[in-house]
């Protein structure tokens, strides 16, 4: 039970925090990089110039990418040996006191006063769940994602008539192609895609964006739904939206897709639109130490 | 790409002869203004902050700020999705004297017809470069409704310089987000189709 460590989870939290916020992971930035490149509108060229700069400028100087710092949340794998609901409030606080240091915007708001909390603390928010741990490392996964991407996420239910869409996963192509379509360039893209198919509606919004933590180069083990997230990141960019909805080449960056047992009378595909400042960071600590890293 | 130099107060003039596709650079002061700010002005028609608002530009933008000394630095601030303000824009940039409005996304018809009747312009920023956005404001001249709204919603008057946009939507009618979404139609339409 020594690594049982609460002043140094408390480091960990802050050190992760102002790495989400300032530092876009690799593999998103290789992407815009390569989605720079290639492209060839002059509009969608100059904002992926302009972006590729920014996540630089950022980098350097520690300061957030985007100012929409998001809805902060947190996924904790955490040993027996550690206590819940201190590592919660160690969260909680650690989340005010970024948003103190302007590593962080404040965006709590009460729905009764409209009043915002100043320090993204409130109901429900920073919105923190826990899982099992795997050993006797505490695992983190954070996610700052922003309102505009948050909007344009979104639920289906099929069959859906108006598309031809069925209780298969050609029913499922075509609503998340619909999503992306619909998304336009509402939610900052070259956007990336988390798809959940199956679970209740809560699940379903959980699962999806959950799929924003992988990396961009995984492929579901799954062949069926790793086939899908191949055809759907191809289709996804053949509709031409292109980067800040510009018109373009480059879309989505990616489609991650995991699925969950559906009730019989359900068949919901939820789609969780990540902004290209996708930032997520995975924190381990061991009696080692921390470390902070992409996913 | 047209790259064209508008100093603000604007030249109204200037404004209306800017098209769709031409890339502005303000320099000057603008004005930080989202969803309560919007529902604000068209609710309560405010006198309040009618004259920092008058020939500039509403920016759909809630900054990271930061206090140094008796004032304040902003530190990221790239714009937010605009068409929240589909319902208010129109009648905001008339009822203010607006030169227009910077955001991202674009927006829709009504305030389309609202930049033909009032000769305004709908600047695009780039959503997400935030710190390079953030680099370009030389300083934070004032701040109202500060508490009222909030840090994101506050109305922020900042000094820009060499702030870089994109117009998408113009005083002739013109609209790149109208654009996209047509051909983009024509895209979903034959890809749903496809296996």
């Amino acid at each position: 039970m020594s690594q049982v460590d609460y002043d140094l989870f408390r480091r960990a939290i802050a050190a992760t925090i102002e790495a989400a916020a300032a530092e876009l992971p690799e593999d998103v930035s290789d992407a815009l990089r390569t989605a720079l490149e290639k492209e060839t509108g002059e509009a969608a060229r100059s904002a992926l110039d302009f972006i590729v700069q920014n996540i630089e400028m950022s980098r350097e100087s520690q300061s957030p990418i985007c100012q929409d710092t998001g809805y902060p949340t947190f996924w904790i794998e955490l040993p027996e040996s550690w206590d819940r609901a201190r590592v919660a409030a160690i969260v909680r606080e650690e989340v005010a006191a970024a948003t103190h240091r302007s590593a962080l915007r404040p965006n709590a708001v009460d729905i009764i006063t409209g009043k915002n909390s100043g320090d993204n603390t409130g109901i429900l928010v920073p919105a923190v769940y826990f899982e099992d741990a795997d050993g006797d490392k505490v695992k983190v996964k954070l996610i700052l994602k922003g309102g505009g991407s948050e909007n344009v996420s979104a639920q289906y239910k099929l069959p859906m008539g108006t598309l031809g869409a069925g209780r298969d996963l050609e029913g499922v192509r075509k609503v998340v192609l619909h999503g992306m379509f619909e998304a336009q360039g509402f939610g900052c893209g070259p956007g990336i895609i988390g798809v959940a198919i199956g679970g209740d509606r809560a699940q379903g919004y959980s699962l999806a964006k959950k799929q924003l933590m992988r990396p961009l180069s995984d492929r579901s083990p799954i062949p069926e739904l790793g086939a899908l997230e191949e055809t759907l990141h191809r289709q996804g960019n053949e509709l031409d939206v292109g980067a800040m909805g510009f018109g373009g080449a480059t879309t989505v960056l990616g489609v991650k897709i995991a699925a969950a047992h559906r009730h019989p009378a359900s068949y919901f595909v939820t789609i969780a639109y990540g902004c290209w400042a996708l930032r997520r960071k995975v924190m381990v600590l061991s009696a080692e130490g921390f470390t902070v890293s992409d996913h | 790409m047209k790259t064209i130099r508008v100093d603000l107060p604007a030249d109204r003039e200037l404004i209306k002869s800017l098209r769709v596709g031409d890339e502005v650079r303000l320099f000057g002061r603008i004005v930080t203004g989202r969803d309560a700010a919007h529902k604000f002005l068209v609710e309560q028609r405010p006198d309040t902050v009618r004259d920092i608002l008058q020939g500039t530009f509403i920016y759909h933008c809630g900054p990271v700020v930061k206090r140094v000394g008796d004032g304040w630095e902003v530190v990221a601030a790239g714009p937010t999705t605009s068409i929240r303000e589909e319902p208010y824009e129109a009648q905001v940039l008339e009822e203010y004297g607006l030169a227009g409005a910077i955001g991202k996304g674009g927006m829709g018809e009504k305030t389309l017809a609202g930049l033909v009747k009032t000769g305004s312009v709908y600047l695009h920023a780039v959503g997400g470069v935030a710190t390079l956005l953030a680099r370009r404001m030389r300083r934070v001249v004032e701040v109202r409704m500060l508490e009222e709204f909030g840090t994101p919603e506050a109305f922020w008057v900042i000094e820009v310089e060499d702030f870089p946009s994109l117009v998408t939507m113009d005083s002739h009618g013109g609209s790149l987000h109208r654009q996209v979404l047509d051909a983009s139609r024509k895209r979903f339409d034959e890809l749903l189709k496809q296996k």
